[in-house]
């Protein structure tokens, strides 16, 4: 089901949470809205579910206009970031809720919510109450629990937030798998560009109540729209009045045309990659990725001085 | 802090002595008066005819009042802690006023109100309703003074609680009423328990305003803790003895409140 | 709202409006009449005083409570609530036993100010015990351990550390007792003999078809306890509901 957003704005009090927004996320798509806190990410969520309501724009969801539609009449699933479990029901009562809600026969709901554990891995603990399960668990719970009435649209709030990070990685890829099975349309926000650029088909990068720039994980991340977006999907220095990305950033040992003296200040082996800090001449610092042939061909230590050149204008982002 | 087994010892003498002559000397000796003629006569002076309609008649207001100040209790909970800004401190200071008001005042207030010249009273007497020295009284005293119980045990849990649940239910389809029922409800009743044996405790043990607001006539308007006052207020010794006899059956009552609270009292904020 | 209204404030605005029925000047003077004034005295030194003693007693039960254990605590700990559960008549009736002409102890205490006391004691019990033992449990023990790691005595400590950690808890409870004894009537009206308690003035005078008297006498009890509370929580600032 696709998902239209007009022009919304929102605001809470004085402060400004959305600004004339407009999106499409594409049917059967996992979109994830990327963006850092009071970007506006999970207000648009909670508009497009109906938690919130906009003050001006409109929502449509699979071409219907639902933005005076309550939330509970517009059929979607939301995935809450501390899991909202029902914590006086088990397992199994609480991904039947919705279905019990809606009057469904007893053997329909038990058949339903059995092939849901068996989704999400949780059958064995059909019986136990969500205090009793860890926060993966819990999740995998909370989703099994949306999925239950079908929804037309998957909605989930920084859902691994809470989360360690291991257990956060394996979630994230269970995802991509569940979406690939049954291809729900899903908006996830997340403020960690690494979960948006892992698991998302597009991501809609977000920053104080606007959306900046809507794409693909790689054109988020090779060809970003602002300043902003590039900083915030992945580490930036700025060489010669151009913000570069480390592992594009050109370090020789020799003078030439464009480049800009700068000392080495640490030289960083990081396993495979090496990082190299430097202060340029014009007194910014920068960084540099390299490999470790690299590094070792040049024999770089502190103290050194190198050129730095950021590539051809296409690659870096001109201002 | 590391205190000296000495002043540990000194401050549990303290305190245990102190607690021992302030609560439990005093229940001792009404068991010890009640009892110092005889079960047989102790049993006697607890079903006179005007005890055992006392008993029923303090059952019958509490009955009333209880469910009452709870449904209340539940519903004011929710705009206290769910609703919106306005007015909450108003509420807020509101539902202090029952605590801060001797209940003599409250009954003088009730009679000012519904007694025979009072504002609303000229309309019921007209009605051939009476309220004050009336049983109707005597119950709406009881409210007033038993009205902030619920409310204030339910409104922390409510608050610890957070609405995510709820919120969860609205996106799985759940109407208003099937979420307050299916979700909020559960997650509040250790509070609301509480609170009721809380309210059940002061309903059950109200003498203040009664004192004002009722007639005291036996059989009708005597609850059991006037018919306790009354018995002590007259002379001889017989009157004596059957004031304890009704005390005892009050303090049966309230100790069996108090072993209530003690059960719920841990439950009541586990929010889970 | 409309509950709260009936049953509460329409009440006490009757009672409000009744003080002042007969004017300003009627109701000064039902005030400034030697028995009104002087019960009101007696109550509020008595509530003052039952605050003072239950902050500090109650503190020390609280301790007890929380940081010592012996057999049968569980059970006192449960007692504490037995002044919320025991109709404060009943509380009247033993005291008049245990103090009264009949006392099997022969102290006669009835009918004085010591009687008083130890009954608003009795009902005003749990409220400090009660408020200051949550906090008391929430004590962080690593700030009292390096209070003694810098060289801080137990007094020190407690004095420095500990007390002013539970002030606003002590106070608030204090404040509860206060409110709570200035209105006390139940176990009050079988051992006040001639002790002038404002809420017994105030039945008295209604049983003596005196209302107007009764009512601004209790409009003047409910000014004075406002503003000593307004103090106590402003001085002890709130401890959240």
């Amino acid at each position: 089901m696709r998902i239209d957003v007009q022009v919304v704005s929102k605001s809470f009090g004085g402060f400004r949470a959305l600004h004339d927004v407009t999106l499409v996320v594409p049917q059967g798509s996992l979109t994830a809205l990327l963006g850092p806190s009071g970007s506006g990410k999970s207000t648009l969520l909670r508009i497009i579910a109906g938690l919130e309501t906009p003050d001006s724009g409109s929502v449509l969801i699979d071409g219907k206009d639902v933005t005076a539609a309550k939330v509970q009449d517009r059929c979607i699933g939301f995935v809450f970031q501390h899991y909202a479990a029902f914590a006086h029901m088990s397992v199994r009562e609480n991904v039947a809720f919705g279905l019990r809600i809606r009057k469904r026969p007893k053997a329909e709901v038990r058949e339903r919510v059995d092939e849901l554990l068996d989704l999400v891995g949780l059958r064995k603990w059909a019986g136990q109450r969500p205090d009793q399960l860890s926060g993966g668990q819990r999740q995998r719970m909370a989703l099994a629990r949306a999925l239950a009435v079908a929804p037309r649209v998957l909605l989930l709030d920084e859902p691994f937030g809470a989360l360690d990070a291991n257990v956060r990685t394996e979630l994230r890829r269970w995802l991509r798998r569940l979406h690939d099975e049954q291809h729900v349309t899903t908006v996830l926000v997340t403020h960690d560009q690494e979960e948006a650029l892992d698991v998302a088909d597009t991501i809609a990068v977000m920053n104080t109540a606007e959306i900046q720039q809507v794409g693909s994980p790689r054109d988020v991340y090779d060809k970003p729209a602002t300043e902003f977006v590039m900083g915030f999907l992945g580490p930036v220095s700025r060489i010669g009045g151009r913000l570069v990305r480390p592992h594009d950033v050109t370090v020789s040992l020799a003078a030439a045309p464009g480049a800009i003296e700068a000392v080495v200040s640490r030289v960083v082996h990081l396993g495979f990659e090496v990082r190299i800090e430097l202060e340029l001449l014009d007194g910014e610092v920068a960084r540099a990725q390299l490999t470790r042939a690299q590094t070792d061909e040049l024999g770089l230590g502190p103290g050194d001085i190198v050129y730095v050149k950021s590539p051809a204008p296409e690659v870096a982002l001109t201002l | 802090m590391r205190i000296s087994r000495r002043a540990t010892l000194s401050l549990r003498a303290v305190a245990l002595l102190y607690l021992t002559l302030l609560l439990l000397l005093p229940l001792a000796v009404v068991f010890a008066r009640t009892f110092e003629h005889g079960i047989a006569a102790a049993w006697g002076w607890m079903t006179t005819p005007a005890a055992i309609s006392a008993f029923w008649l303090t059952v019958l207001v509490a009955v009333i009042a209880v469910p009452l100040n709870t449904i209340f209790g539940i519903g004011c909970a929710l705009v206290l802690v769910r609703g919106r800004r306005r007015g909450r401190a108003l509420l807020d200071a509101l539902l202090d006023l029952p605590f801060l008001v001797s209940p003599v005042i409250i009954g003088l207030a009730l009679i000012l109100v519904y007694g025979e010249n009072g504002w609303f009273g000229k309309w019921f007497a007209d009605h051939g309703i009476s309220i004050i020295y009336a049983v109707p009284g005597i119950v709406i005293a009881t409210i007033f003074v038993s009205l902030p119980f619920v409310v204030r045990e339910v409104a922390p849990v409510l608050i610890e609680v957070g609405d995510a649940q709820e919120q969860a239910a609205a996106t799985l389809g759940a109407s208003s009423w099937q979420t307050f029922w299916r979700v909020t409800l559960p997650s509040i009743r250790w509070g609301v328990a509480y609170g009721v044996v809380l309210t059940t405790a002061r309903a059950l043990g109200e003498i203040g305003a009664v004192l004002v607001v009722s007639s005291n006539v036996a059989g009708s308007t005597l609850t059991l803790p006037l018919l306790v006052y009354q018995r002590s207020s007259q002379i001889g010794s017989q009157s004596i003895t059957s004031a304890y006899a009704a005390a005892t059956e009050l303090a049966v009552m309230s100790l069996v409140v108090l072993l209530a609270m003690t059960l719920l009292g841990p439950r009541r904020r586990e929010a889970q | 709202m409309l509950y709260l209204s009936v049953i509460v404030l329409i009440p006490l605005a009757a009672v409000a409006a009744k003080a002042f029925s007969g004017g300003l000047g009627s109701f000064w003077d039902a005030i400034s009449n030697p028995v009104a004034l002087q019960a009101l005295a007696v109550t509020l030194g008595a509530s003052l005083l039952v605050g003072a003693i239950g902050a500090v007693m109650g503190t020390v039960v609280a301790w007890v409570l929380v940081r010592d254990s012996f057999p049968g605590k569980r059970l006192v700990n449960a007692l504490i609530d037995l002044p919320f559960a025991l109709p404060t008549i009943v509380v009247g009736l033993t005291l008049l036993a245990l103090y009264g002409p009949d006392s099997p102890f022969g102290v006669h205490l009835a009918y004085t100010r010591a009687a008083v006391l130890i009954a608003l004691l009795f009902v005003t019990l749990p409220f400090v015990v009660r408020s200051v033992q949550p906090v008391l449990i929430e004590l962080d023990p690593d700030v009292e351990e390096a209070a003694a790691s810098l060289g801080a005595s137990n007094t020190t400590t407690f004095r420095r550390i500990v007390l002013p950690a539970l002030r606003p808890a002590i106070l608030s409870g204090a404040a509860l007792a206060f409110a709570r004894s200035v209105g006390e009537i139940g176990s009050l009206v079988l051992i006040v003999g001639k002790v002038q308690i404002a809420s017994i003035v105030i039945f008295a005078d209604i049983e003596s078809d005196a209302p107007q008297a009764a009512a601004a006498l209790s409009v003047m009890l409910l000014t004075v306890s406002l503003v000593v509370l307004l103090v106590l929580r402003r001085v002890g600032g709130r401890v959240a509901h």
